[in-house]
């Protein structure tokens, strides 16, 4: 057993885990913070909807087409000189945040208008007639009826951004991915490329079940 | 009172403009129970939105108690939506709240209420529509008659002057119809507010409703009280509606009068002379024979009435007609 993981630095994999729940953990938080407003604008200015603006939508949703489809591991490069001007380096866990809520907050946003699309036509008329105006339609009635959906895509958007940090590595991104990389890849050491791939897994399918959970608790159908 | 005046609308598809309501008069007095009924698309959907401007109308004026709504602001506009009520076909309550918090939502939205008020309010209602005991249910957990009945208490709660019910009874078995009629009823006669009732089940209007419109491809082809359209129909439509909630085919019942003998009368009898032993005395007086084809006994809202086909044979027709009359029977001679 001990010659089996002889390379594993077992300090080295707790820091680095802790990085990489670091690197998930804030670059969810901004991605929802800036993609919850995105997916609601989206929904709003979409057509037949409150704030039906066609033009509008079109640019939010070129935008966020574009975002969405250039492969991240290119995003990370693009990204660096944008980076470094916002927090002085694109190195580490601090460098990998901003790539990671660039590719994290637009496909949260599409999660939040599919889902707020979910939502009923008639509760929103039923919300009108009572004398909502739009901004009481948001907070009253859509985002508490959509609320396992958001909750569904804020676990597929982290469970996303864990794979988009592990990607980030490459770059010098730190946490799991750049231990998979340096030591596993650069260094042949299948052991250490063997427990960070596990550590992932389990992180995941820990982020998959918690989702799970409060989907179920918040789901009222 | 509701009054439209010249009130039109139409949608824009692919350029052009599709007429869904063809310009239209028509008033509705306050507190009376108002039926609007025709096929679906036949524009009643569109009518009733107008009255509280889901649908802004294209073209007319639409006072409310003397005031024109049309012109109203946004701010306006939403005060005004608290003073009319509305109800659903498929309920439209809120699935992330509960019984008391749906009823509680139009209060909290209006922002003009204390936690007390509401509170108090909630109860009430809850009282009102016999769910006191689901009070912290989720919709989901609700037959479809209790999901009305918590769309009904929503509809109260600030307690407008106006309820508007948009096929309110479609989704519900017969039974459940009923109740959720009675229960709109009471609120009328006990609350005195106006209700404008949208549906395509004859029945539901002969249950409830003062005064109906028949709708017809846009247009209100027949207007008039319940018991009027209701037994003397005058348009095609409304026949058929009327027809079709009697579950008379037509055909049937012209084959059914080809094989009697002598003159085929409808007799119509409405209030107290649905039970006065008539048929019986005017025989006796005029030595005619009846006998009886069809007939049918109910009630127009809290009126009963009672329309037979008669075939007559011998006698002297005309004391029949005559005693028919003075006893205030309608009589329709059909042959």
């Amino acid at each position: 057993m001990e010659a089996l993981l002889s390379n594993v630095d077992w300090s080295e994999i707790g820091w680095a885990s802790w990085d990489t729940l670091v690197m998930v953990g804030m670059s969810l938080l901004f991605s929802v913070l800036i993609g919850l407003p995105i997916g609601v604008l989206l929904f709003l200015t979409g057509k037949r909807q409150l704030l039906e603006q066609p033009v509008a939508y079109a640019v939010l949703s070129f935008v966020v087409n574009v975002l969405r489809s250039v492969p991240f591991i290119i995003l990370l490069i693009v990204m660096i000189p944008f980076t470094v001007m916002l927090i002085g380096t694109s190195l580490g866990v601090a460098g990998a945040i901003p790539p990671l809520v660039a590719g994290g907050a637009p496909f949260f946003a599409r999660l939040v208008e599919t889902s707020l699309r979910e939502v009923d036509r008639g509760i929103i008329e039923a919300t009108q007639a009572m004398g909502a105006n739009v901004r009481q339609i948001i907070f009253g009635a859509l985002l508490p009826e959509a609320l396992p959906g958001i909750i569904a895509g804020i676990t597929v958007t982290a469970i996303t951004l864990v794979s988009y940090a592990a990607m980030s590595g490459v770059i010098g991104g730190g946490g799991l991915g750049d231990l998979a990389i340096r030591f596993g890849y650069q260094r042949f050491q299948t052991d250490v490329m063997v427990i960070t791939v596990a550590l992932l897994v389990i992180f995941v399918q820990v982020l998959q079940m918690v989702g799970d959970r409060l989907v179920l608790y918040f789901s009222r159908k | 009172m509701i009054v439209f005046d010249q009130v039109q609308k139409s949608y824009q598809v692919g350029g052009r403009a599709i007429p869904a309501l063809h310009p239209t008069d028509m008033t509705i007095e306050t507190g009376e129970v108002f039926g609007i009924v025709g096929h679906s698309g036949a524009g009643k959907s569109t009518l009733v939105r107008l009255i509280n401007l889901l649908e802004p109308p294209t073209g007319g004026r639409i006072l409310i108690d003397d005031e024109d709504i049309t012109g109203y602001n946004p701010a306006q506009l939403r005060a005004f939506r608290r003073k009319v009520g509305m109800i659903f076909q498929h309920f439209n309550l809120l699935s992330s709240k509960t019984v008391a918090d749906n009823i509680a939502f139009p209060m909290k939205l209006a922002g003009i209420y204390s936690r007390t008020e509401i509170r108090e309010r909630v109860e009430e209602l809850l009282a009102r529509v016999s769910l006191t005991d689901h009070a912290n249910k989720y919709p989901s957990q609700l037959s479809g008659g209790q999901k009305q009945r918590v769309g009904i208490a929503r509809a109260l709660a600030c307690r407008p002057t106006i309820l508007l019910c948009d096929e309110a009874t479609s989704a519900l078995d017969p039974q459940t119809t009923q109740s959720v009629l009675k229960l709109l009823a009471d609120i009328n006669r006990e609350l005195g507010l106006t209700i404008v009732l949208i549906t395509h089940e004859m029945d539901v209007v002969r249950r409830v409703c003062d005064r109906v419109a028949v709708m017809d491809a846009g247009r209100v082809v027949e207007m008039g009280p319940v018991s009027e359209v209701f037994l003397h129909p005058q348009h095609p439509t409304t026949r058929d509606f009327v027809f079709e909630s009697e579950s008379i085919d037509h055909q049937e019942l012209q084959e059914d009068l080809q094989k009697a003998n002598g003159r085929i009368l409808r007799l119509t009898f409405k209030g107290e002379s649905t039970y006065q032993p008539l048929l019986g005395s005017v025989a006796r007086k005029s030595g005619v024979d009846f006998s009886i084809l069809s007939g049918r006994i109910d009630h127009i809202k809290d009126t009963p009435y009672g329309q037979l086909t008669l075939s007559l044979v011998g006698g002297d027709l005309d004391v029949a007609m005559q005693e028919f009359e003075a006893a205030d029977v309608h009589v329709e001679v059909l042959r």
